[in-house]
């Protein structure tokens, strides 16, 4: 499926972004989606507001973030995600994302 | 880069813990092992790995091994690290081992370390033996190769040289004042 808008937002400090967005681009993959993403490096508090970053990685599809939070707070910081089995983890897990994605797909149908 | 080199003596610290009590590194000369971590609440590397850090006291604990963990993070830009959230993560995932503040970040600027979690691990006669991460894989506990702290312990508590005394490091950045 064509035109998603994927962005992936990151900041350096947090050294998994590239598993990360290795890990998101291998789900596009594997779902068949086109693979644009657009990567942005966030380097400011100011950035982190205008993107809506929630901490790295931050993912948006359609402008909706992955794993949204109730009382978002947007700021420079590593971002710990909730996984399925309750534990707390640098990264999200590729069920979040391709769940995420899949969802994404099902609205714009 | 960390103040310590391998074969280093451990930098002294008195510190307040979530107990209210002052906690010393003199405070334990029967150990066989301390290990000092300095961590934090925020960090989700530190989150991935707390219940590790909690199973490794428990593990160690009648081997004669202290873990002590510490928080030096800026409270003002990071109020998920200040005291009072310090004592409540405690409490909430049953720390059985000290978690001390410092508050000032004297401790941190006198041992220097990068990220949370940061492992400085100590022989019985407090001299640096293994530095670095706790394990290998942050995000799986079930997915680690290398149990790099146990496999430190192991070593310094049979009196043995650790095979892997330096690791890289993974995790959030010291939070500086």
């Amino acid at each position: 499926m064509k035109g998603l808008d994927i962005r992936f937002l990151y900041s350096r400090e947090c050294p998994s972004y590239e598993e990360a967005l290795q890990r998101l681009r291998q789900v596009i993959k594997e779902e068949g989606i086109d693979p644009s993403v657009e990567v942005f490096e966030v380097e400011t508090r100011e950035q982190a507001e205008k993107l809506r970053f929630l901490g790295s990685p931050t993912i948006l599809i359609d402008g909706q973030d992955i794993d949204p939070q109730p009382n978002p707070q947007y700021a420079l910081t590593c971002r710990a995600y909730r996984l399925e089995d309750g534990r707390i983890s640098p990264l999200p897990s590729v069920e979040m994302i391709r769940g995420a994605l899949r969802s994404a797909i099902e609205k714009r149908s | 880069m960390a103040n310590l080199r391998i074969g280093d003596k451990a930098i002294p610290f008195k510190l307040l813990g979530v107990d209210d009590k002052i906690h010393s590194l003199g405070d334990y000369p029967s150990k066989n092992a301390v290990g000092v971590i300095f961590s934090c609440n925020h960090c989700p590397y530190v989150r991935a790995w707390e219940d590790r850090m909690v199973q490794i006291q428990g593990d160690y604990a009648g081997k004669g091994f202290q873990l002590i963990a510490i928080n030096s993070n800026d409270e003002t830009k990071y109020p998920d690290d200040s005291f009072p959230k310090m004592k409540e993560r405690a409490r909430e995932r049953k720390f059985n081992f000290p978690y001390l503040w410092d508050e000032t970040q004297e401790i941190a600027r006198a041992y220097s370390p990068e990220r949370t979690p940061e492992v400085f691990l100590f022989d019985k006669s407090l001299m640096l033996q293994y530095h670095g991460a706790i394990d290998d894989n942050y995000d799986d506990p079930k997915a680690v190769k290398n149990h790099y702290l146990r496999d430190a312990l192991d070593a310094v508590l049979a009196g043995k040289s650790v095979s892997m005394p330096e690791t890289r490091l993974v995790g959030c950045t010291i939070k500086w004042k």
